[in-house]
């Protein structure tokens, strides 16, 4: 909580006058019962109507003063936090987008969403709470002790033991609730885990006709949840009576005691009746306190929660100077230098040894099972990761000598997850290139196979697509990321398993159009179906992070025995040795 | 209104049980606010004895406090007994409508679970059901009370002075209306606040959540800006509904002070004249706080209570709504299933509106395999629903060894299936559970022979725990081929005369690729066994492929009559090596 107090800098005034305010507006509760005991002193007792009706406009101008001071700190207040929650949203929005790829698998894309939304907010209402009561709670508590003492010195400390006593229980209680309720927490989250599991294999608890076993599991889970509840149930119903019992067990001390002090003229009644209004006014500030506590614990864990994310910081720099170098023809496209990466926190490398050469215009299949490193390979082009050992050049210069924006820009990527933006079709495609024209749109669109069913739509390319793309079918969303990828003419084109929820015929027609219309393009495609890559100028085979053969169809068929594996387990003899031939 | 009686009379009923806990807890609760308004009168008294220097009788203070004492005593037992009473009724209420909830979900129709959002069942289970407890337990705790609270304090007041009792009658309703004129009016900030905030959300989730593709395509600058436009509205609108909801607390604050400052005055006034005494006077002080508080509370309390009523007509209406088909009395139980399937003239769909299935016939003889092929989304996932009675049929009949599958017990039909969906299942819990799953009895052994059958052996040993591992929710530390090697092992330990198998279309690596169909193929020995296939060999063997298209069949014989035939299966097997 404490590093995130600088996002209060531009709001040093609200957060000074907030509590102020708030502790002027507990100044003048506490005059109240002083005002009250002389009327009853001095009015009652001379029977002085003027008196009793002048103090009584001294109680409601009092009121009056005490709502326009809370007003205000409460305004300031919210500013204060307000603008502090603004502020911290911006920063923490622009410290995740310079994040690589690696610091995002590290925290994971659902968690920094939490740390933006409800962590912020509850850091936010914890700010302003602290502004509003931190202060004035305890000011009330020390506030009623020390006007007890200026009433009867004696009778005071009656209030010096109750307040800690007070305290105690409630602490106390708060205490040893707390683990107690956490493990209630757990115990929560067990039936919904339990629940969520019931309906995601409905078919399977069917089929195996388990249900009556599901319903037992989740009762006897039920059951210990109840217990957990009862049994913090039983310990967080003392809190009302025993601090009921210790502030009226301290007034009953209190008469007792302020008899001895009445009957030898020290104290009078008015002042007994002030005392008694003290004790009360500290029962409800403490239990005010207690609640703010458990709301403040709660932010103070967003507020770690958030400085853990401004913590990681990107492990990638990228050179600010612009690299200014002529792309010779005659370089390699994408050239691969004994090449290591390991994963963060990861012992086996993902990829090791990887070296291999592509020239300007060739077509690059990658192949290898679930986990062999063909995703990761690719992803080190466009330095979404830096290997640890080796180099990865891009058109004869190493990836980290150029800035960031300018290599990725020379890239169009394709990921295996099509994601897709809320906003029209055109403003998706314009993520590949801004200021793209729509006949350079359907161009794209065109090859990526994409056309006919963007045209079909009534509203073609100003079609709104929802979040995540939910509004068209799989195969739809990865054909219009390709086209995304397209537009931007890149120069080198990396599909990742992109055409996965293709159909054999699309799948077909959209590598033909590629290989036909971007002569000059550079194109990597990473996929699990031989089918797809069996043309391909360059099969790279991948087998548990290392290459495992390079070369064309014909070539690996007979040199490399990972290949033959995969082809024979997807396409039958004649079919392999069809493509051996022609 | 009307459902919202329909509500209270559901959740009476419910309370039912615990009637007389109910009534333990209505009688504690009438004790202790009875003791809690004694109390002041008490304490009243006692300051009236303390009259001045001299003038104080201690053994009346003695005798007074005494009493006091008792009192303090009495009320702390009755208000601990009432909580603890509410807290059982709560929660023991609680997890009975929980379980009703949890049981109904067991029987609901598939045609159910499919079309609602998961999360939505889930938060009627877990969310709505808290609610309510929460609503129930607050309506419990402070509603009563706080209207007998509310009601004694009149009496009591009236008792002591009339006039002054009206003064704080008069005025205590200016801080409801107070209260209720602000909520009005903070109402469509906190709405504008909240769809900011959605908005904000939606942007963040798409942003951050994709934060991979945002950076691949240079777009942080654009969607900070985009972010910022965002946070400068929530900014200005945050600030509106936080501080005109703030401004509820002191205005209240402040009418309390006015009822103090009126009871003050006029008591004092008539303290003057000796119309009552000045303990009166305190102890009506101590009333007029009291009788504020509750009326303070009831509007929050009120919401609370509309909300939990809300959120328990959704959990009944989840707990009433239609279940599967029941069993008809006479269904026959199967044994000795030889698989013989036929498909009469069958016709399904999901959404009346969209026809699917229609008069489809089939014949299918003990032992032969089925391969259904086509485009996604074409309807080939219908047929397993169909046969395995997930849905019922609009027209037509399956027969089942010449048996109609609608007269049979759908215990005893899904028994004579062995299914395997490409979406793995497993559940939290150790890998040699999840193999007994569904048959609970089955020793080590059979399990280790099970998994061997599936060629999940191998991996499993190399597992750090082997058979005990325990598998994370929805197997997360397993790949998706082990996943899938375990679910064909659990079907593997007690193999049906009839399986669905339903391949995955990608990501499983070569090797676990070429295990899991050496699995299959030995399941299928001698199993009239229906495939979704996706893999040509798989296809190529099968003795009749469907070849299905926008929910029809619309080519039905083996692999070589099919491709004689050129048709659309033959497009779409060609297709694959197209150049």
């Amino acid at each position: 909580m404490f590093q995130l107090i600088p996002y209060l800098k531009g709001y040093k005034k609200e957060s000074v006058i907030g509590p102020l305010f708030k502790l002027l507006e507990a100044c003048f509760e506490l005059i109240v019962p002083l005002v009250m005991a002389k009327i009853i002193d001095v009015g009652i007792e001379n029977r002085d109507m003027p008196y009793i009706l002048k103090m009584g406009g001294v109680l409601i101008l009092l009121g009056v003063i005490g709502l326009a001071c809370s007003l205000t700190a409460q305004y300031f207040a919210a500013k204060a936090a307000v603008g502090f929650g603004t502020e911290l949203r911006h920063d923490l929005f622009r410290h995740i987008s310079t994040l690589s790829y690696q610091e995002i698998d590290q925290v994971g894309s659902a968690t920094l969403v939490t740390r933006m939304t409800s962590d912020i907010n509850q850091v936010q209402s914890g700010v302003n709470l602290v502004l509003r009561l931190f202060l004035r709670s305890p000011f009330i508590v020390v506030g009623a002790v020390v006007m007890a003492f200026t009433v009867n010195f004696r009778l005071a400390w009656i209030f010096v033991v109750a307040v800690p006593l007070l305290s105690i229980v409630i602490y106390g209680i708060m205490m040893i609730t707390i683990p107690i309720y956490k493990k209630v927490q757990k115990g929560l989250d067990q039936i919904l885990l339990t629940t969520r599991e019931n309906l995601a294999g409905i078919r399977v608890i069917r089929a195996f006709r388990t249900q009556k076993e599901e319903q037992k599991a989740f009762e006897k889970e039920s059951h210990t949840l109840m217990q957990d509840q009862l049994r913090v149930g039983w310990i967080s119903a003392l809190m009302n009576p025993l601090t009921y019992l210790i502030v009226n067990g301290a007034i009953i001390v209190l008469v007792w005691a302020g008899a001895f002090e009445v009957n030898t003229g020290k104290v009078s009644q008015g002042e007994m009746i002030a005392l008694v209004s003290y004790m009360t006014q500290i029962l409800i500030a403490l239990v005010a306190l207690a609640n703010l506590i458990v709301s403040f614990t709660k932010a103070l864990a967003s507020a770690g929660r958030i400085n853990e994310v401004f913590a990681i910081c990107t492990t990638m720099e990228s050179p600010k100077s612009r690299m200014e170098k002529v792309s010779d023809k005659k370089c390699e496209a994408v050239l691969f230098d004994h090449v290591q990466f390991r994963y963060h926190g990861s012992k086996e490398p993902a990829l090791s040894d990887v070296t291999f050469s592509v020239s300007k215009g060739e077509t690059v299949g990658i192949i290898g099972g679930t986990g062999s490193g063909k995703s990761t390979l690719v992803n080190l082009i466009p330095r979404f990761y830096d290997a640890s050992e080796g180099r990865v050049l891009f058109d004869g210069a190493d990836v980290k000598a150029y800035p960031m924006e300018k290599l990725r820009g020379k890239i169009g990527i394709v990921p295996q997850k099509a994601t897709l933006f809320r906003g029209t079709i055109r403003a998706n495609i314009q993520w590949g290139k801004q200021d793209a024209t729509d006949e350079k749109i359907y161009e794209a669109l065109e090859i990526a196979q994409a056309k006919e069913f963007v045209q079909e739509k009534p509203k073609a390319l100003d079609t709104m697509i929802s979040q995540g793309g939910k509004n068209l079918s799989g195969g739809q969303r990865q054909r219009l990321t390709i086209a995304r990828a397209l537009v931007r003419k890149p120069e080198v084109l990396i599909l990742d398993d992109s055409a996965s929820a293709l159909d054999f015929a699309t799948d077909a027609k959209l590598r033909k159009a590629i290989a036909e219309r971007t002569k000059d393009m550079t194109v990597f495609l990473v996929s699990q179906r031989a089918a797809s890559i069996l043309h391909a100028d360059k099969i790279i085979v991948m087998d548990d992070g290392m290459v495992a053969g390079i070369g064309t169809h014909q070539q690996l068929l007979k040199t490399c025995e990972v290949y033959r594996e995969i082809c024979y387990s997807q396409l039958s003899k004649e079919e392999v040795e069809q493509y051996e031939k022609e | 209104m009307k459902k919202n009686k329909g509500t209270v009379g559901k959740v009476l009923k419910l309370i039912g049980p615990y009637k007389y806990l109910l009534l333990l807890s209505l009688v504690f609760a009438m004790i202790s606010v009875a003791l809690t308004l004694y109390a002041p009168i008490l304490i009243g008294d006692g300051v009236d004895v303390l009259i001045g220097k001299g003038q104080v009788n201690f053994p009346e203070v003695f005798a007074i406090l005494k009493k006091l004492a008792v009192v303090i005593v009495l009320t702390c037992v009755a208000q601990w007994l009432m909580n603890l009473c509410n807290n059982r009724i709560t929660y023991r209420v609680v997890k009975d409508v929980r379980i009703k909830a949890f049981a109904r979900l067991q029987v609901l129709p598939l045609k159910y679970v499919d079309s609602h959002p998961q999360g939505e069942t889930i938060s009627r289970i877990i969310t709505d059901v808290e609610q309510f407890s929460d609503g129930l337990l607050m309506g419990f705790s402070q509603f009563f009370t706080g209207i007998v609270t509310i009601l004694g304090t009149l009496v009591f007041m009236l008792g002591i002075h009339v006039q002054i009792a009206l003064v704080v009658i008069l005025i205590t309703p200016v801080s409801l209306f107070v209260a209720s004129f602000i909520a009005k009016r903070t109402y469509t900030m906190f709405q504008k606040q909240s769809e900011t905030r959605a908005e904000m959300t939606s942007l963040v989730e798409e942003m951050i959540g994709n934060q991979k593709t945002v950076q691949a395509f240079g777009y942080g600058e654009e969607a900070l800006k985009r972010f910022d436009a965002i946070n400068r509205n929530l900014q200005t609108c945050s600030l509106k509904a936080i501080f005109f909801s703030s401004i509820t607390n002191p205005s209240t604050r402040f009418v309390n002070g006015l009822v103090y400052a009126g009871v003050g005055i006029t008591g004092a006034v008539f303290a003057m004249r000796g119309a009552i005494s000045v303990g009166q006077l305190s102890c009506f002080l101590t009333y007029a706080n009291q009788y504020t508080k509750p009326f303070n509370e009831i509007s929050s309390v009120i919401t609370e209570l509309q909300n939990a009523l809300a959120c328990a007509r959704r959990v009944f209406d989840f707990i009433e709504e239609e279940t599967e088909t029941v069993d008809q009395k006479d269904a026959v139980v199967l044994s000795q299933v030889q698989g013989e399937v036929k498909l009469v003239d069958v016709s399904f769909s999901y959404q009346p509106e969209v026809p699917l299935l229609e008069h489809l016939n089939l014949t299918v003889k003990p032992g032969q395999k089925i391969a259904i092929v086509g485009p996604t989304g074409c309807g080939k996932t219908t047929l397993i629903n169909l046969l395995m009675r997930f849905y019922d049929l609009d027209g037509g009949q399956i027969l089942l060894d010449g048996n109609a599958v609608s007269k049979v017990t759908k215990d005893s039909l899904r028994a004579s299936f062995g299914m395997v969906l490409q979406e793995t299942w497993l559940k939290s819990g150790s890998i040699a559970e999840n193999i007994a799953y569904g048959n609970p009895g089955a020793t080590r052994e059979e399990v280790i022979a099970a998994a061997k059958a599936a060629h999940a052996h191998g991996f499993i040993k190399r597992m750090p725990e082997g058979y005990d591992t325990v598998i994370t929710e929805d197997g997360g530390n397993l790949s998706q081929g082990q996943k899938q090697l375990l679910c064909i092992a659990r079907v593997m330990l007690k193999l049906p005369p009839m399986l669905i198998l339903d391949e995955a279309t990608s990501s499983i690596d070569t090797r676990t690729e070429i295990q899991i169909q050496k699995a299959f193929q030995k399941m299928m020995q001698g199993r009239t066994s229906f495939i979704v296939a996706h893999r040509l060999s798989t296809i190529r063997e099968a003795d009749v492929i469907l070849v299905m298209k926008d929910g029809n069949i619309i080519e039905q014989g083996d692999h070589k009559t099919l491709l004689a035939r050129n048709g659309f299966y033959a497009e779409l097997y060609q297709s694959q090596f197209a150049e």
